[in-house]
């Protein structure tokens, strides 16, 4: 696989200063390493270099910059390269004939590296050459082919910076494109509704000036004249009445549906997230992002954004008509604008954080919920009702506190924008009154000035109150463009390669996985020839699990790669890849819904004749005629009223009706009686016919049908085998369970 | 899957009544059972096809896909044994549904005669089509509602409302 060449690490430009004229002409650079801790694991850096000759060290020389000490070791002075590696922190030993002649420290940052030289180390020693250059390997994020010696793809080098919450607003304000003719409508609506509620104060002035105060004052007025106003009145009442009920109905029905593209948007974002994501968030936060945190942005959409709407137009249709009516009246009215606007942007950071803190406490209270839910019986069974009450009860009351203080906040910025306005209100009403006494001022226009007067400071008011919803709105939206703006971790390549048929050859090749710091898989290699079964044997926590799931594309490999049929599982769309996947699980989950539709589950469109096909062979059939519905019974979000053996068996006719190439069998008998897992066992034989079967098993009389047996230990595979041959080295592993089985069965007979 | 069918397109089936008023089943390949019951698979999806008939200990002894393939004879005596062993009056009027959730109180005319009965909880009401339900009262007696169309308004918001 190519020449030594290629594989040669580029050093960066730095460490090729640092090593100038140590390395001889023809030197070959075999691997780097920058161990970052010294031996006491103080922060220090350094540098591990292993050439075709040698093994050099660096350290740089305490107070004098850029001078570095150097060891080395002459390479047949260095028998291996050994790692090791617990909570974050990791040492690389150099063992020579005489035992370790160096150790350096890193941490995790710098585990794959250090890894990496003791591979190739190890690749160099034993063939004189680098073979390890098959490390190649495919981007997560874009399917691209990566080589080299840091497996990160240039593509996908663009990180997600965080969402900002006008960002936030403004995306959303973008999400609600697709129905912008909805509300372009309701916007418009609102206005005419708006204009029509400015004319009945207009007609007050009217009312008073020429008709009121001048009958009063003795001239003869017709009462008619009063209908007419009264009427005009009455008319932009309905107007306004009937627009509103118009503009309502349209903006919350187009809130609704932008709310729903919303759940329906981020919800299938989610269902296409790894394995890993679920692993790592609780359920009741992704519940709350998914419910209740698009449910404030609909609120926010339909009674606040339409409100702010309202309200500007309505500040600046009555600004108009005041400057029209009075300039210096209608200057002295705007005064307390600017204080009012100085205390909103004081406490609109407060705000939105307070609500971000309020929106983590109802999802840690969900979080709550979803955890004990399910686990009832758990609960239950160990008597654990008052302390779930409490833990419950901390989260609620959590709750309460965080917008206590936001309410405190916000309690104390209502009133005091009051406060503000009924100052303002006063001042013109003081002017007004001198305007009257001494310039002739006509009470009518007072009048009518302090109606749209009123009307302008309640329209501040409730202008304020969009802060907050704003504000609330913004938090909500952050959360869920977070999720929307993640990357699925198992991602779908822009040129996947399409699957006809797959004959199931399974190749691993130098798999690699780890869980954060935790090395699972070391340097997996293994061949599955097309419909050979393979059972899987190790303890718990030697890697059975992560390495079916790697198979199944639920992660992705770290290093290293997987391919069925020669090609790398991350080329095909997951979809596709998995339709050609029966998995059964140690815990079948049962939805709910019929049993038929279970069955049915991966090819919703089978054929009566189909299910009771798969139902039969997997010999769940004749239970199935029992249930009161037969295939139509319903059964429970967790398949309750099935036993566990019936639930198995109905999801081992699931995987047999897709008809699979490769089959997986996680712990498929292990949860059940052994009348029942032989009834299993016979399904089970029905459906490995034929396929690509890793059996995963505790017991070994499961997998006594195994082609062959890989017994993992610590990540590690330390044999392969057939049943029989295993068990004639004494000193196998194999051996060794085998015997420690059938002592647990003497024990219990 | 390939299909394997149990049954032929005209299967050589057959049913007879002993004097005890059990169902024998002579098979296409000669054997005779005796006291078979039969089981619809889909009774809710599919009432009329998928009929297993199961011997007592509960096995599976043949599947008769379509009942239109078999002889008369044997046809019949399948449906009115089928009709002996169910009991689901099919609800023509609703004079009530009375009560607070989740419990109520129904008061029904069905193909059988008039009753009255009592629901509790939600998955006691099952939508089976768009417009067909299946009611399951408190002592697990099920009655069916061919069409919710067919009911008053009034009740038709109320069943609504229920499921």
């Amino acid at each position: 696989m190519g020449d030594a060449n290629s594989a040669v690490p580029e050093l960066p430009p730095t460490w090729r200063q640092t090593l100038a004229g140590r390395l001889a002409e023809d030197e070959v650079v075999l691997a780097w390493f920058e161990p970052d801790l010294e031996p006491n694991l103080q922060y220090r850096p350094g540098l591990v270099v292993l050439t075709d000759r040698r093994l050099l060290s660096g350290t740089p020389a305490s107070g004098r910059d850029g001078v570095w000490t150097w060891r080395e070791w002459p390479l047949e002075n260095v028998l291996a390269l050994q790692t090791r590696e617990r909570a974050g922190l990791g040492q690389i030993d150099a063992i020579g004939p005489e035992g370790r002649l160096h150790h350096w420290r890193y941490t995790a940052a710098r585990a794959r590296a250090a890894q990496r030289l003791a591979r190739r180390f190890e690749s160099y020693r034993r063939e004189g050459a680098l073979t390890d250059d098959r490390t190649e390997t495919v981007c997560p994020g874009c399917g691209e082919v990566l080589r080299g010696e840091l497996p990160e793809c240039p593509r996908c080098q663009a990180s997600s910076a965080a969402v900002s919450p006008a960002s936030a607003l403004r995306r959303l304000l973008l999400f609600a494109r697709k129905r912008a003719g909805m509300l372009l409508l309701g916007f418009v609506l609102t206005v005419a509704g708006t204009a029509a509620g400015l004319i009945p104060p207009y007609l007050t002035q009217p009312l008073i000036d020429d008709v009121l105060i001048p009958r009063q004052s003795g001239q003869d007025v017709p009462w008619e004249r009063v209908y007419w106003f009264l009427g005009g009145m009455l008319a932009a009442s309905v107007l306004a009445w009937l627009l509103g009920w118009a503009c309502n109905l349209v903006m919350s029905a187009v809130s609704e549906r932008i709310a729903a593209d919303l759940r329906d948007r981020t919800y299938s974002h989610l269902l296409s997230m790894s394995l890993e994501f679920f692993g790592g968030r609780r359920t009741g936060d992704l519940i709350s992002r998914v419910g209740t945190d698009t449910d404030r942005i609909n609120n926010f959409l339909s009674v606040n954004l339409v409100d702010f709407a309202t309200d500007c137009l309505m500040i600046l249709g009555t600004a108009i008509i005041l400057f029209s009516k009075a300039p210096a009246l209608a200057a002295v009215t705007l005064l307390p604008l600017p204080a009012a606007l100085w205390i909103m942007t004081l406490v609109r950071e407060r705000l939105r954080l307070g609500f971000e803190a309020g929106n983590r406490a109802w999802a840690a209270m969900t979080s709550v919920l979803a955890d004990t839910i399910p686990g009832i019986r758990v609960v239950k069974a160990f008597s654990q009702e008052a302390r779930e009450r409490d833990r419950f009860a901390r989260a609620n009351w959590h709750v309460v506190r965080v917008n206590d203080q936001v309410n405190f906040i916000w309690s104390f910025f209502g009133p005091t924008l009051n406060f503000v306005m009924q100052l303002g209100l006063l001042v013109v009403w003081a002017l007004g009154a001198w305007l009257v006494f001494y310039r002739d001022f006509r009470v009518g226009v007072l009048t009518m000035f302090l109606t749209y007067l009123a009307r302008f400071y309640t329209r501040l008011e409730d202008m304020s109150r969009m802060l907050q919803a704003t504000q609330r709105a913004a938090a909500s939206a952050q959360r869920i463009f977070e999720i929307l703006d993640r990357r699925p971790d198992v991602a779908d390549p822009p040129h996947p390669i399409p699957i006809t048929q797959l004959r199931g050859e399974i190749v691993l090749r130098d798999v690699n996985f780890r869980y954060g710091t935790r090395q699972v898989l070391h340097n997996i290699n293994l061949h599955i020839r097309p419909g050979e079964m393979i059972g899987l044997v190790g303890q718990t926590g030697a890697g059975k699990s992560t390495l079916v799931n790697l198979i199944c594309r639920f992660y992705d490999v770290q290093e290293g790669a997987i391919l069925v049929d020669g090609v790398d599982i991350r080329r095909f769309r997951v979809a596709d890849f998995r339709r050609h996947i029966g998995i059964v699980l140690q815990e079948p989950f049962l939805f709910y819904g019929t049993v038929a539709d279970n069955i049915a589950y991966g090819q919703p469109n089978a054929s009566r004749a189909a299910i009771i096909e798969a139902a039969r062979a997997a010999r769940a059939h004749d239970f199935i005629l029992r249930l009161p519905d037969g295939y139509d019974t319903t059964v429970g979000e967790r398949g309750q009223n099935l036993s566990g053996g019936e639930r198995q068996r109905i999801s081992i006719a699931r995987a047999l009706l897709i008809n699979p190439a490769i089959l997986i069998l996680d712990e498929a008998t292990s949860a059940v009686d052994t009348q029942t897992e032989h009834e299993i066992q016979l399904a089970l034989e029905n459906l490995t016919r034929g396929r690509t079967t890793i059996a995963i098993a505790h017991r070994l009389s499961t997998l006594r049908r195994a082609d062959r047996l890989v017994v993992l230990e610590h990540g590690r595979i330390v044999e392969i085998g057939r049943h029989q041959d295993l068990l004639e080295s004494p000193d196998g592993a194999f051996a060794r369970y085998h015997r420690a089985q059938l002592q647990l069965a003497g024990v219990h007979p | 899957m390939t299909v394997v069918p149990t049954e032929p397109a005209v299967p050589p089936l057959t049913l007879d009544l002993d004097p005890y008023g059990r169902l024998i089943l002579h098979d296409p390949a000669g054997r005779r059972v005796e006291g078979v019951e039969p089981i619809r698979a889909f009774p809710l999806s599919d009432p009329h096809h998928w009929i297993a008939l199961v011997d007592p200990s509960g096995r599976e002894v043949a599947m008769i896909q379509n009942p239109d393939s078999l002889e008369p004879r044997t046809r019949q005596l399948l449906l009115e044994e089928l009709a002996r062993r169910e009991f689901v009056p099919v609800i023509l009027t609703i004079h009530s549904i009375s009560g607070h959730s989740p419990i109520s109180r129904w008061s029904v005319i069905t193909d059988r005669g008039p009753v009255t009965f009592q629901v509790e909880g939600d998955d006691a009401l099952r939508r089976l089509g768009p417009h067909r339900l299946l009611v399951t009262d408190q002592d697990g007696t099920r009655y069916l509602i061919p069409d919710t169309r067919t009911l008053r308004p009034k009740i038709q918001r109320k069943l609504q409302a229920l499921v």
